[in-house]
């Protein structure tokens, strides 16, 4: 290959980033319920894609913007994910079935939720407008397309505002101490199943959000979820279990990698990154980045 | 009963099965009975490492379309005979579960989970990006015109490979249930860290259970491109493979090899049903729906609740 022109490189290091935001807001239920709460939530995505058609539903009936629309629903996301976690700990977690039957239950969650929106919806890809969908800035030879500013910066900000909630507020934590370790807190006489049940639906609440963006940056379709299941589970591990610092930073990583292959290697090969990067973060360093 | 003596009785009854349904005249019986014995192959091996170890594979549909697609591959470069397709989609898909295996089990096994799921993600990217087995346009296959045993059609011998591998599958799940990598297994399954402790070689034993299980699904895979002449690669890695196989064995019961033949035969037949009466997509959703019932419902599947009757009584 000649050579490489910077502008390309700068390009793709931006798209990089800003894909990255996106997916951390995709990824931070995951790092939540998985990381902290040892729930092994994988129909994460689903309620993702979930999300998305809602955002589309609002916009297209009352021409709502879809991100706002979605930061406003998300309470109905909590609600959603507090019944969800009852289920799962009435069936599985209190009879201590979850590392296999639970799997099972969330995996069939996952594609009655997919077949759901196909029979509702079919199959075609379903988009939204915003006012700001085909804008872009451009700073010298880099482009900024806001379709992906947008959501990277309510991305981030939701991000950071998690961080400092559970880092700051005395709810937050106690979600820290049951991930750290719920049995000493439960000898203190702390309800640790009220405090996982409303950090589990903090987690959905916050797929309704990533939901919102999905649908702005590309046209979504129920089966699109799937994608994402090595991707939020890649930049969980990657970032180290529970850490929403490390979650940022690995969704970045991941961000820039996929960028840069997308720009090197082609756009079809992109979605073997995210596994490639969580088969070789699990066999060298399954603590990941930022692991205790 | 003997593992040989049991070995004996299953083939013995797959060849009298296939002689009496031979003389049934219309082909859909062929092509729904294949689909049902295919489901009963994929819900066996599963269970293997899932019910046995208690390790769940999301990735069925990626092992299932390593076995097509290496039929595919060998179809395109030199056109072997059936059994050969057969033989190393088996090797192929049993070499692939072991990679994944060492790679993974070590871990929690929440890990081998999710890395299944993503796998069958990656091979479908990697499929499609690869043009010799017709990539994202997807592959034709001609089926061969010489039959053998004076057998009248193609299907036919589709439908006779699938019942002698459904036998084998059953025959290897009954084996290992019944020797000692079956009780390191449902050691491991009930408490790893005991298991380990007490000597039992962890590590190996789910190798060789990812293995075996991996192989078993490539198996189901490896006639599948003959069956259907045309392959594509979201066909071959269909996510309701791998949610089949697993709400079959759940709902049938885990615990024992008859489980996961019960659960098939239940809902892979329900489904021929479903199907043909109503639209597939409804069909998907009731798998879904009665995986979840049943795993909230009844853990132990039909097997576990039969067996329960009886001992009541």
């Amino acid at each position: 290959m000649s050579e490489i022109p910077t502008a390309l490189i700068l390009n793709a290091i931006i798209a990089g980033l800003l894909l990255g935001g996106f997916y951390a807001a995709v990824s931070v239920g995951v790092s939540i319920s998985f990381g902290m709460l040892d729930v092994v939530n994988i129909a994460h995505p689903a309620f993702i894609i979930l999300g998305s058609y809602i955002a589309y539903i609002v916009n297209d009936r009352f021409g709502f913007d879809p991100i706002a629309a979605c930061v406003l629903l998300s309470p109905l996301f909590f609600v959603l994910g507090l019944a969800i976690y009852r289920v799962y700990y009435l069936c599985f977690e209190k009879r201590g079935q979850e590392s296999l039957r639970g799997l099972a239950f969330f995996f069939g969650i996952l594609f009655i939720t997919e077949v759901a929106l196909v029979l509702v919806f079919g199959v075609d890809y379903r988009a939204v407008r915003t006012g700001y969908s085909d804008t872009t800035w451009r700073l010298g030879p880099v482009d900024f397309p806001l379709r992906l500013v947008v959501p990277f910066a309510v991305s981030v900000t939701m991000v950071a505002s998690i961080e400092m909630f559970l880092t700051r507020t005395f709810f937050g934590r106690a979600v820290l101490a049951v991930a750290q370790d719920a049995l000493a807190l439960r000898l203190m006489g702390v309800d640790t199943l009220r405090v996982k049940e409303r950090a589990f639906a903090l987690s959905i609440a916050t797929a309704a959000v990533a939901g919102s963006f999905l649908i702005v940056i590309q046209p979504v379709q129920p089966a699109i979820g799937r994608e994402y299941i090595g991707l939020v589970f890649a930049v969980c591990v990657l970032g180290g279990m529970g850490s929403i610092r490390g979650t940022l930073a690995a969704a970045f990583i991941l961000g820039l990698a996929e960028s840069f292959t997308a720009t090197f290697a082609g756009p079809s090969w992109a979605p073997a990154v995210s596994f490639g990067l969580l088969l070789a973060t699990l066999a060298l360093r399954p603590s990941g980045l930022f692991g205790r | 009963m003997t593992n040989p003596r049991f070995a004996a009785l299953a083939f013995a009854a797959a060849i009298a099965f296939i002689a009496a349904t031979m003389l049934i005249p219309n082909d859909y019986y062929f092509s729904a009975a294949y689909t049902v014995l295919q489901f009963v192959i994929l819900a066996t091996a599963w269970n293997v490492l899932g019910g046995y170890a208690g390790y769940v594979n999301f990735g069925s549909a990626a092992f299932f379309a390593v076995g097509a697609y290496s039929s595919v591959f060998l179809y395109k470069a030199v056109h072997p005979p059936l059994i050969v397709s057969i033989a190393v989609g088996t090797v192929v898909a049993g070499l692939l579960g072991m990679a994944v295996g060492y790679l993974t089990l070590r871990l929690r096994g929440v890990f081998f989970a999710i890395a299944t799921l993503a796998l069958a993600v990656v091979l479908y990217t990697f499929v499609v990006n690869w043009d010799y087995v017709g990539g994202a346009r997807g592959a034709y296959i001609l089926q061969p015109k010489d039959l053998p045993f004076g057998l009248k059609r193609y299907i036919h011998v589709l439908y006779m490979a699938m019942v002698l591998m459904t036998a084998a599958a059953l025959v290897i799940a009954r084996t290992i249930e019944t020797s000692a990598i079956g009780r390191g297994l449902a050691a491991i399954r009930d408490d790893e860290l005991a298991a380990e402790c007490a000597g039992v070689p962890t590590l190996r034993l789910k190798i060789l259970a990812a293995t075996v299980s991996g192989s078993l699904m490539g198996m189901a895979g490896t006639t599948f491109p003959y069956y259907l002449s045309y392959v594509e690669p979201s066909a071959a890695f269909n996510l309701s493979y791998a949610v089949n196989t697993i709400a079959m064995p759940l709902i049938g019961g885990m615990t024992m090899w008859a489980g996961p033949l019960v659960g098939a035969v239940l809902l892979g037949t329900v489904q021929q049903v479903v199907q043909v009466t109503v639209s597939s997509e409804w069909n998907l959703l009731i798998v879904g729906v009665l995986l979840v019932v049943f795993v909230t419902l009844a853990p132990n599947g039909i097997v576990g609740w039969v067996a329960r009757l009886r001992r009541k009584r």
